[in-house]
């Protein structure tokens, strides 16, 4: 029963994020509102435990929901075999410099409020 | 002989074929990354996506018949987007001590990110479309299909974009990061999932759970803030330099 709560929730608020996004013509999409509104629903524990099982399953196996969309990588074929050196590229130099870029600013940030939240922890 | 053509016609054009199809080859997919330690090479979603597309080109079965089986499953991704609010949730009160830190990395890797897939693009002298769809390819695919649909690039194609990044990032992402030096502390796995969240989105982040469950709850924040972040600020940006 929790997993069907959990599921109308993450529908219901997707529901209403569309209709905002529509309503009040928004620049972002519906699924992404939602998500900001269940972020605030989940101050209320009956939310936090419906929302928790459905939450985890679908995020564990979200690289399964990925394969409907990547399969239409077929309908492009042609695209992608006379732009395919320079797509290859630009996909593959931009991603690792997003990653290079992430990482390191992150690292960077962190490294010293995690020394110290560990120097408090250890007295 | 005919007659198994026959059949193999009716089952094809039902959606029950592409719901199935899917499924099946992505367990069988899931039980060999499984197998094979997960290394990044035997990635689930690469390789079903490869069969699947293989099996359909061989066989002649035209993608919107597939899709509408495969639909089903595609449609979750609306309601995992709503959910990434979970583990954001999880980690408030970190979001809360360190959040101008964690945004600042979000927008300096998503920054990243789009200007050198736009200038890369500009340089070979790609078509528009195809350039704009590239532009919000480190965002999750259900919510960069939106975000090109608004900036005037392709849908689907913006959607395989997304996909080919989160493939990318979680084929190459453990190279990267041990050439750079990242440890495997905190502040290491921290970066780690927190990198591959912002630069390859919901691949990125489930290849970043499998590895390590503090890196994929700082993957999974990386997501979300990507997710919210790009999706206001791409449009916005957009629209002032058009």
């Amino acid at each position: 029963m929790a997993a069907l709560q959990g599921l109308a929730w993450l529908l219901g608020l997707q529901a209403v994020g569309e209709l905002l996004a529509r309503g009040l013509s928004l620049p972002f999409p519906g699924p992404v509102i939602g998500l900001l509104l269940l972020l605030l629903a989940l101050r209320f524990t009956p939310v936090q435990s419906s929302v928790r099982g459905t939450a985890e399953f679908l995020l564990s196996h979200l690289s399964l929901l990925f394969v409907p969309v990547g399969v239409g990588v077929m309908t492009h074929l042609t695209l992608l075999a006379d732009n395919g050196l320079q797509l290859a590229i630009v996909i593959v130099a931009s991603t690792l410099i997003g990653l290079f870029a992430t990482a390191w600013t992150l690292h960077r940030l962190m490294r010293g409020p995690l020394a110290q939240e560990d120097s408090a922890v250890k007295p | 002989m005919n007659e198994f053509v026959e059949l193999w016609v009716f089952l094809a054009s039902t959606p029950l074929f592409g719901l199935t199809a899917t499924l099946v080859t992505y367990v069988v997919a899931q039980t060999f990354y499984a197998r094979m330690r997960h290394a990044p090479w035997a990635n689930p979603t690469l390789w079903s996506v490869l069969l699947i597309a293989g099996g359909l080109l061989l066989t002649g079965v035209a993608y919107p018949t597939y899709f509408s089986g495969a639909q089903f499953i595609h449609f979750l991704l609306g309601p995992a987007v709503v959910a990434m609010a979970w583990p954001l949730w999880l980690r408030r009160t970190e979001l809360k001590a360190y959040w101008p830190r964690f945004v600042a990395a979000a927008l300096v890797g998503g920054a990243a990110s789009v200007i050198s897939a736009v200038t890369l693009a500009w340089a070979f002298d790609l078509p528009s479309d195809v350039l704009l769809s590239l532009v919000p390819k480190s965002i999750t695919a259900p919510v960069a299909m939106g975000v090109a649909e608004k900036i005037g690039g392709i849908p689907a194609l913006a959607a395989v974009f997304a996909v080919l990044t989160g493939m990318v990032g979680s084929l190459s992402g453990r190279y990267l990061f041990d050439a750079m030096g990242l440890g495997f502390d905190r502040a290491g796995w921290m970066a780690r999932g927190f990198a591959l969240g912002t630069a390859s989105h919901g691949i990125g982040a489930a290849r970043a759970t499998q590895v390590n469950a503090d890196a994929g709850a700082y993957a999974g924040l990386a997501l979300g803030l990507q997710v919210v972040l790009g999706s206001l600020l791409l449009p916005l940006i957009w629209r002032l330099v058009a």
